[in-house]
């Protein structure tokens, strides 16, 4: 177990090495980026030289930045002057995973209370119209619901506030718009887990020995399908980054996402490549999470044998 | 049948998944020869090794050490060229008549795969009597050509695999249970095929079974395998009608008496294997001439003494 | 040797050798059979269908630069008006709060705008079918980007096995676990944005579960005998993938690539969304529901109506792959024979 923690964390120090790698080339060779632009003032110059050593061969300037990014220090905004990136993502961070984990609590289970029900009512007109809707949701684009549910909901009918992250209320939508997509997703994916486990030996001989159908379906089928589902704490997660870019944009909540895309528009570099940077640990970590909660959910799994 | 020795595999050994918990040694230091024009049958329970061994020979597997000569070249050695008359030399014909045909393909193609690669034709002319030849020379239509493998059946389909290994003109056939998947009625039909081809194309066979009495009925000589080792190498006859190994014994017993009267009387006998696994070195010894037993030195003398 | 033939009890022996089976269906016809039972399916293929020959057939009748234009000095004329159908059908009358704009404004009598315009008084449906073949056609060249990325990939890396194997799936999963957002913004960060940038980042992120799929279909095909079959006779690697294995798998590569087309679409939106994407004047249906952001409160319909085409086209693609899926195999399907 040990083994295989360190053999995965090692990955997930190659993946950050390898797209802080990239951000570097991109500063470089980018117009614009804070190593040749030439709209920043004297002073900013300066201050980037000291910092990443721009007179340094090409490789010492990437050992510093590589230094750099490992102390979170991304230098500082052009647009917001003087504010140091790493603050700026410290602060807005926590209202970013707020959202992300409502939409969470609210999918998971939902999604795989869902599926199995439709596993347990394979091919009925229930089972068909559930697929359908799932699928809607799947084709829907979380930002598109979100406008939609703000149109509805905050406009047409206002229910809910339209933008801000003040409130329950104003938690709502923007958790709705996410958390759909996240049922559909898990919803999708538990069903045909479960549709597999119910055809398997195992579950055959639960019926053979005469346990009817309700105990079998919890005692094996939700295990068995509980476990697959930790596996996509990744998937999902890469999922949420995006769309809470997103949401965050369209009903203004103060979060990283909102700032990623603004930052993307107005060419903050300093912030796209820190936010960048932080979005590649956290999937990372949600990635590593999500292996060893099914590590220790089914031991008999064989570590670092995957596949 | 000459006293040319086409194949020859010595002292072969071939284990998956060397070195994990999982490993299985399919093949355990196993030797024999097959002479040009015979038909070596190899006999055994499923999973003795039978199919690795032949998928050793023709390339399939790395073995692990051993050494396997076909017409006196090294087979593990070989490359391009060499290796490229070997394919046309030696074929292979499968188990399962489902399997071994592409189903996207239409028979003329599939018959025709090896001449193909080979440029055996001349061009698509020579190409379509080739394959008609050969599909009368299988016992099927010749008019069936364009049609796909999933309108025949089992039977039909084994035969199509027969045209395509003697599409490239080969010497050796491995025949790796050819009919075991097959109707009872149809198993008769295709044996008696690859005999009469076997005749009439000078072909020789490796031909695996896990049924000695179908084996006994088309081989000259008779290899029974166990546990990934051979245990006995005799002709067809001494096989049959003199085992010696144990194992051999028992695998007689259990074949079924066509007499309902000596059928009823029929015991079998059980094959207890603790000698193969007592750890004490066993090897091949030339019992009788020409009838070889995996044994000890001890137990050699003891068989020798009948 | 005997020289006897071998005879087993109670069988005629000539009876297997001229009669063929009753010629049953190709794998095909017998898929088709089964997809014509899914009516779902089917009125979704009939929709892309349509759906795709229309947008074709518009392309001589409707060039991107006549969905872009607009005249400067007509703004005030032809701006925002709301869709007006020219029957008195309810909603469809080109009213806004009961005023008929189209009199406020103006605009000639007889001139009826069946989706309305946009804020500099272009046709929202000329956009809108601009868009939706601008949206199509990325995502069906992203698609196939991945399908020959996907299928070579995945082919090579289950043939080879061992430690090439290894390599190449440690490379899929370091890459996988990049979150798409970090590749996309990167990448058209470098390449600038524009409909090939955002065909590249599209590939970029979409080829691994093709390749996941097939790597591991291939795994399984490859142990089938016909495949040895081809090695005995010296077939080379290449062209046993080409023959054998490539034509087995086709039908999970032609299912993953319906999932993989509305899964583009949706990329492109989202790029769209995160400024990345097709840039103005030109349409995609992502482009036209982001530039409409801002104005949804006053004008939903510019956000309503591409977004509506948007929706139905993937869930068509959905709707149709998952159909295909139950038609090609037939143990997850319901139709019974
Ligand atoms: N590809 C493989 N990987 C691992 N084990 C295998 C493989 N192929 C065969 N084996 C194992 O090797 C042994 C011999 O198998 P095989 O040669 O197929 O036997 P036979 O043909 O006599 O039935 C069996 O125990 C089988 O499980
Ligand atoms: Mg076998």
């Amino acid at each position: 177990m040990a083994k295989y923690i360190l053999k995965r964390i090692l990955m997930m120090v190659l993946t950050v090495f390898i797209v802080t790698a990239l951000t570097f080339v991109m500063m470089q060779w980018m117009p614009g980026s804070p190593f040749n632009n030439p709209k920043l003032s004297a002073s900013q110059i300066a201050q980037l030289s000291k910092q990443y050593g721009l007179s340094k061969p090409i490789w010492q300037q990437f050992l510093n930045y590589l230094v750099n990014a490992a102390h979170f220090n991304f230098g500082t905004s052009y647009i917001n002057t003087g504010q140091s990136v790493s603050l700026m993502i410290s602060q807005r961070l926590p209202v970013s995973m707020e959202l992300g984990i409502q939409a969470l609590i609210l999918g998971v289970p939902l999604g795989m209370y869902i599926g199995t029900y439709q596993a347990m009512r394979k091919n009925t007109a229930r089972d068909y119209s559930l697929s359908i809707i799932t699928l809607f949701f799947t084709a829907l684009p979380d930002f598109l619901l979100g406008m939609l549910l703000m149109l509805f909901f905050a406009i047409d009918m206002p229910i809910f506030p339209i933008t801000g992250w003040n409130s329950w209320m104003s938690s709502v939508l923007p958790t709705l718009a996410l958390g759909m997509g996240v049922i559909a997703f898990v919803a999708r994916f538990t069903r045909s887990q479960t549709l597999e486990t119910l055809d398997s030996d195992q579950i055959q001989l639960a019926y053979a020995k005469g346990l009817d159908e309700g105990q079998v379906i919890m005692k094996h089928a939700v295990r068995n399908s509980l476990i697959p589902v930790l596996t996509l704490l990744g998937p999902l997660t890469a999922g949420l980054l995006t769309g809470s870019a997103l949401i965050e944009t369209i009903f203004s909540i103060p979060g990283i996402g909102n700032q990623f895309v603004s930052s993307i528009s107005s060419k903050d570099y300093p912030v796209i490549m820190g936010t960048t940077i932080v979005y590649t640990i956290l999937l990372q970590v949600m990635i590593l999470l999500g292996d060893i909660a099914t590590a220790i959910a089914d031991p008999r799994i064989r570590l670092g044998g995957k596949d | 049948m000459t006293d040319k020795k086409l194949l020859e595999v010595k002292n072969l050994n071939l284990a998956f998944n060397p070195g994990n918990a999982n490993e299985v040694k399919a093949i355990d230091n196993v030797s024999f020869d097959i002479y040009e024009g015979e038909v070596f049958g190899l006999v055994g329970e499923s999973g003795s090794g039978k199919t690795t061994i032949g998928r050793t020979i023709l390339k399939l597997y790395e073995p692990q050490s051993g050494e396997i000569h076909f017409e006196g070249k090294d087979v593990l050695k070989m490359k391009s060229v060499e290796l490229r008359s070997f394919r046309k030399d030696a074929q292979m014909i499968f188990q399962d008549p489902q399997a071994s045909l592409n189903g996207r393909m239409k028979v003329k193609d599939i018959i025709a795969e090896g001449i193909d690669i080979h440029h055996l034709a001349k061009n698509k002319e020579d190409r379509d009597n080739q394959v008609e030849h050969l599909l009368e020379l299988v016992g099927l239509n010749k008019d069936h050509s364009s049609r796909y493998p999933y309108e025949f059946s089992g039977g039909q389909r084994q035969r199509i695999g027969i045209a395509r290994a003697l599409a490239v003109r080969p010497k050796f056939i491995i025949a790796d249970e050819p009919i075991s998947a097959l109707d009872v009625s149809i198993q008769a039909q295709v044996v008696n095929l690859m005999k009469q081809l076997q005749k009439q194309e000078k072909l020789t066979y490796l031909f695996i079974a896990h049924d000695l009495s179908m084996v006994k009925y088309i081989s000259d000589r008779i290899g029974v395998m166990h546990w990934g080792k051979i245990l006995e190498i005799g002709t067809s006859d001494e096989v049959y009608g003199n085992p010696i190994h144990p194992y051999t014994k028992s695998l007689l017993s259990a074949i079924p008496i066509p007499d309902p009267q000596e059928e009823l009387s029929r015991k079998p006998i059980e094959y207890d294997p603790t000698s193969e696994t007592d750890g004490k070195k066993r090897e091949m010894h030339e019992i009788t001439p020409g009838h070889f037993v995996f044994s000890t030195d001890e137990e050699a003398a003891e068989f020798a003494r009948g | 040797m005997a020289e006897k033939t071998f005879q087993v009890v109670g069988i005629e022996s000539s009876s297997d050798n001229e009669k063929i089976q009753k010629p049953s269906l190709t794998f095909w016809q017998d898929a088709w059979r089964r997809l014509k039972l899914n009516k779902v399916a089917v009125v979704s293929m009939w929709f892309l269908i349509a759906i795709s020959v229309f947008t074709i057939v518009m392309v001589p009748f409707l060039s991107q630069q006549q969905a872009n234009k607009f005249n400067p000095n007509e703004i005030a004329t032809y701006k925002d008006l709301p869709p007006k159908s020219g029957l008195p059908i309810p909603g469809w009358e080109g009213k806004h709060d009961g005023d008929d704009l189209y009199s406020d404004q103006n605009v000639p009598a007889g001139k009826n705008f069946i989706l309305g315009t946009d804020d500099t008084g272009r046709s929202v449906a000329k956009r809108v079918i601009v868009g939706i073949r601008i949206s199509l056609t990325i995502a069906i060249v992203a698609s196939l980007g991945d399908l020959i990325i996907g299928v070579s990939f995945g082919v090579f890396s289950a043939w080879k096995g061992g430690w090439i194997d290894l390599i190449l799936q440690r490379f899929i999963e370091i890459l996988s676990s990049v979150p798409f957002i970090v590749i996309v913004t990167l990448f058209t960060l470098l390449l600038g944005a524009g409909i090939w940038s955002v065909i590249i980042s599209l590939i970029l992120t979409g080829w691994i579960n093709m390749a996941r799929q097939i790597r591991a279909q291939t795994l399984s095909v490859k142990e089938q005998d016909y495949v040895l079959a081809a090695t005995v006779l010296g077939e080379r690697p290449l062209k046993i993938a080409m023959k054998h294995i490539i034509p087995n798998i086709s039908s999970t590569i032609i299912v993953q690539l319906m999932m993989t087309i509305p899964q583009a679409i949706t990329s492109e939106a989202i790029l769209s969304a995160l400024g990345l994407g097709v840039q103005p004047p030109t349409s995609s249906l992502g482009s036209m529901i982001n530039d409409a952001r801002d104005e949804i409160q006053y004008y939903p319909y510019l956000v309503l109506i591409p977004g509506t085409f948007l929706v139905l086209i993937s869930l068509a693609f959905y709707l149709f792959g998952d159909g295909l899926r139950d038609a090609f195999d037939p143990k997850s399907g319901d139709s019974g024979d």
